[in-house]
């Protein structure tokens, strides 16, 4: 109960650094290649970089569950800075002995394309369960975007790394993918927190024949879908992470993938409402919307896709005997 | 939107116990379940069963030992439904005294109701239905017209229910009908208070209404002039409709909302066990009840804790409706009917009728979804 009011206080601290620090236009800034270097150092001195990382390395010891509050608030302001992956890296490299760097950090599984890699003074990449931490000049970096016109370049090894380690067991060979899996399930239960909102709001302002269209009850039925599909979002996202506490990221892998396939129908769901309700204006690049439409859309896709995701909890499924002693049997008891 | 708040709770101590003991009494049982009784879910009337649950001690299980309860948590209760219902089995003799009725008279009966009903529906000896609808009262339930008038001794009763499930079989109705009339300019939702009747009474008529599987599972319920004893009332005069409404936080979020079609998906799963291109499509239902559970089982804890998340459940119901209503068509999907295994056959053949009927009861899909817009701010 103390944990959740933790990480309450710390998704509390986020919003309103981040609503000090950043707008949308951060986001448009962000979209047509700058850093927001304020917003970033706003956050950086908030110390959550270490979120996740044991107490006695420096960290502040919290578990995934609690901090995925805070990555909603991410997602929710749209996720300007990179601090989402921040924490992500540092709990990847703490985990494989390395202590993780001061500044603008980020990771991936090798291989595959980096967020804000060309932003970042190091970089961790995952190899199976080999992580390597890079500073910026030991990699040459070929930028590109997501659907979100968010940072997401690839990367060629040129130097030797500052410095190797090796994952536990606990934590397995597909560490970066869950990891990315986990927080972009968090975010996109923020962004979709964000879009409800403005469709909500627009709802209540925009008239036509003379009532607010909100009033209508084919708007309301559609938005009532839509907050059904974020809250559903939400608590995948936690129930995953709890299950990554309890068992140990590798073994919470089922649970991160129902989370991220729920994630991504959603994300798909509630962007295609969003849009309805707004009509034309939502498609004009002056209004806010599609900053987090296009981020949900680009979201689905890192990680690993509903597709990706839905073949490998589907064999987990046909392999597992029967459904329900299966999935029960994954459950974990409170204490006494 | 505070409304819409989720907090994630594990399973209690002794949950897999608890979940292992109801697997074993399970197994004695399920031999005599053809896959209509499984498809049937809740909806499947066996008081025979209902007794063997009920001396096992899993009806009331949340109630006071002084009425024949368990003294369980709410995660416990959730537990054995969850159990049930994952199997197909028929608990709908008990469903309703356990999920509503019975909670109803604990909170707001009497001493004297409490200590008359509740150890009866713990041992199954009685069967509860709901008295709400009526032939011209469905989603504007408010707008009903069965009234129950003060005589000397008692009340009488004139008018009618309808889509009554088991109303033949039961022994109970708690039925929200008309004590006086709404004030001048006043709210209809005044004035309504809920009675137990017993459907045993003279003046009491029950006509079973066949359904689209050629079955008989709910009823029109005549009453001509059925005298109720003054302690027919539950809970005060007047407030019916506050009391009716508080119910529905229990009768929405529970895993009935969304393991009715469970049965299918376990045969599916076994019939495509070996069906590499089936696993995505599997994938996505797993993922989707993996969700659903979680959900459920917050609101179940809200519960515990003695909150009222009225619209937490119509939302996990709207959900959850939405997927065991598309089961049985994505599974005919992934494999035509005339190959499915018997039993995978029988279920989807059985549930493909029914599932209309699960975004119907209990509150159609766009009540619930009102709910939540109001929630939303919207209305
Ligand atoms: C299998 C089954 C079992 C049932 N068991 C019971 C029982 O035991 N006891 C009991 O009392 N009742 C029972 N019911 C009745 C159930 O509660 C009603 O069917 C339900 O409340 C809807 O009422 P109706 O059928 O009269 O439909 P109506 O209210 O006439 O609705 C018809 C359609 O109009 C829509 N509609 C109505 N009002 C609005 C609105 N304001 N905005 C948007 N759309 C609207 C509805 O959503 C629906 O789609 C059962 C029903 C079924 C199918």
């Amino acid at each position: 109960m103390t944990g959740m009011t933790i990480a309450a206080e710390l998704a509390e601290q986020v919003t309103r650094a981040l609503a000090d620090a950043t707008d949308v236009a951060t986001l448009r800034a962000v979209e047509s290649g700058a850093f927001p270097a304020e917003a970033w150092a706003a956050l950086d001195g908030l110390g959550l970089a270490a979120a996740l990382v044991a107490e006695d390395h420096g960290g502040a010891g919290l578990g995934f569950q609690d901090a995925m509050p805070l990555i909603e608030a991410l997602g929710r302001a749209g996720a300007p800075v990179p601090l989402a992956e921040a924490i992500a890296a540092s709990a990847l490299l703490a985990a494989a002995g390395i202590t993780p760097p001061e500044g603008t950090l980020t990771f991936a599984a090798a291989g595959a394309r980096v967020p804000c890699a060309r932003h970042a003074l190091h970089v961790a990449l995952a190899d199976g369960a080999t992580v390597a931490l890079y500073a910026a000049g030991a990699l040459r970096i070929e930028p590109g975007t997501n659907i979100g016109r968010e940072p997401r370049d690839t990367v060629a090894v040129t130097g030797a790394p500052v410095a190797q380690g090796t994952l536990p067991n606990a934590w397995g060979s597909e560490a970066a993918l869950l990891l990315t899996a986990l927080i972009r399930a968090a975010q996109i239960a923020g962004a979709m927190q964000a879009a409800l909102a403005l469709a909500v709001e627009h709802a209540n302002t925009r008239k036509q024949f003379g009532r607010p269209i909100g009033r209508f009850q084919a708007i309301q039925q559609q938005l009532a879908v839509f907050a059904a599909e974020s809250s559903a979002v939400s608590v995948a996202a936690a129930a995953a992470a709890r299950a990554a506490d309890q068992r140990g990221l590798a073994n919470a892998a089922f649970e991160i993938g129902c989370a991220k396939i729920t994630a991504g129908e959603a994300a798909a769901r509630g962007a295609a409402i969003a849009h309805q309700v707004l009509a034309a204006m939502g498609i004009t690049e002056e209004h806010a919307l599609h900053h987090y439409t296009r981020r949900l859309w680009a979201w689905r896709d890192e990680g690993g896709s509903e597709r990706f995701w839905s073949a490998r909890i589907g064999q987990a499924a046909q392999q597992g005997g029967a459904l329900w002693p299966f999935l029960t049997s994954r459950d974990e008891e409170s204490a006494a | 939107m505070t409304g819409l708040r989720f907090d994630l709770r594990d399973p209690p101590p002794g949950a897999a116990a608890l979940r292992a003991e109801v697997r074993a009494f399970i197994t004695e049982q399920e031999s005599r379940w053809t896959p209509e009784v499984r498809a049937r879910s809740w909806m499947g009337f066996d008081r025979d069963f209902t007794r063997a649950v009920g001396a096992r001690g899993w009806i009331g299980m949340c109630w006071p030992k002084a009425y024949g309860g368990g003294e369980r948590s709410f995660l416990e209760r959730l537990i054995v439904l969850e159990e049930m219902l994952a199997a197909g089995a028929p608990v709908g003799a008990h469903w309703i005294g356990d999920r509503q009725s019975g909670p109803l008279i604990l909170r707001l009966g009497t001493e004297a109701q409490r200590a008359k009903f509740l150890p009866k529906i713990v041992t199954g000896d009685y069967a509860f239905c709901i008295g709400l609808s009526e032939p011209d009262s469905g989603s504007d339930l408010a707008s009903l017209r069965t009234r129950a008038d003060r005589v000397e001794g008692g009340w009488k009763l004139n008018g009618r229910k309808i889509w009554t499930t088991f109303g033949h079989l039961c022994d109970w109705m708690i039925a929200l009908v008309r004590t006086s009339a709404p004030p001048e300019g006043g709210s209809k939702h005044q004035g309504l208070s809920q009675m137990l009747v017993d459907l045993k009474a003279p003046g009491v008529t029950i006509r079973p209404i066949r359904d689209l599987v050629g079955e008989e599972g709910f009823n029109e319920i005549t009453f001509d002039d059925v005298m109720l004893p003054d302690d027919a009332l539950v809970g005060q005069e007047g407030a019916g409709w506050a009391q009716a409404t508080s119910e529905l936080a229990f009768e929405r979020s529970g895993p009935d909302r969304y393991l009715s079609s469970h049965p299918l998906l376990e045969a599916s799963l076994d019939a495509l066990r070996n069906d590499a291109s089936a696993a995505p499509a599997l994938g996505r239902q797993v993922a989707r009840l993996w969700t659903l559970r979680a959900m459920s089982t917050a609101v179940a804890g809200m519960l515990q804790d003695g909150a009222d998340p009225v619209r937490q459940a119509a939302l996990v119901k709207d959900l959850g409706n939405d997927f065991e209503q598309a089961l049985p068509h994505a599974m005919r999907g992934l494999m035509d009917v005339d190959a499915m295994p018997e039993t995978m056959r029988r279920l989807h053949d059985y549930l493909t009728q029914i599932t209309p009927t699960f975004s119907l009861r209990g509150g159609t899909r766009e009540i619930m979804r009102g709910i939540i817009a109001r929630e939303l701010g919207l209305r």
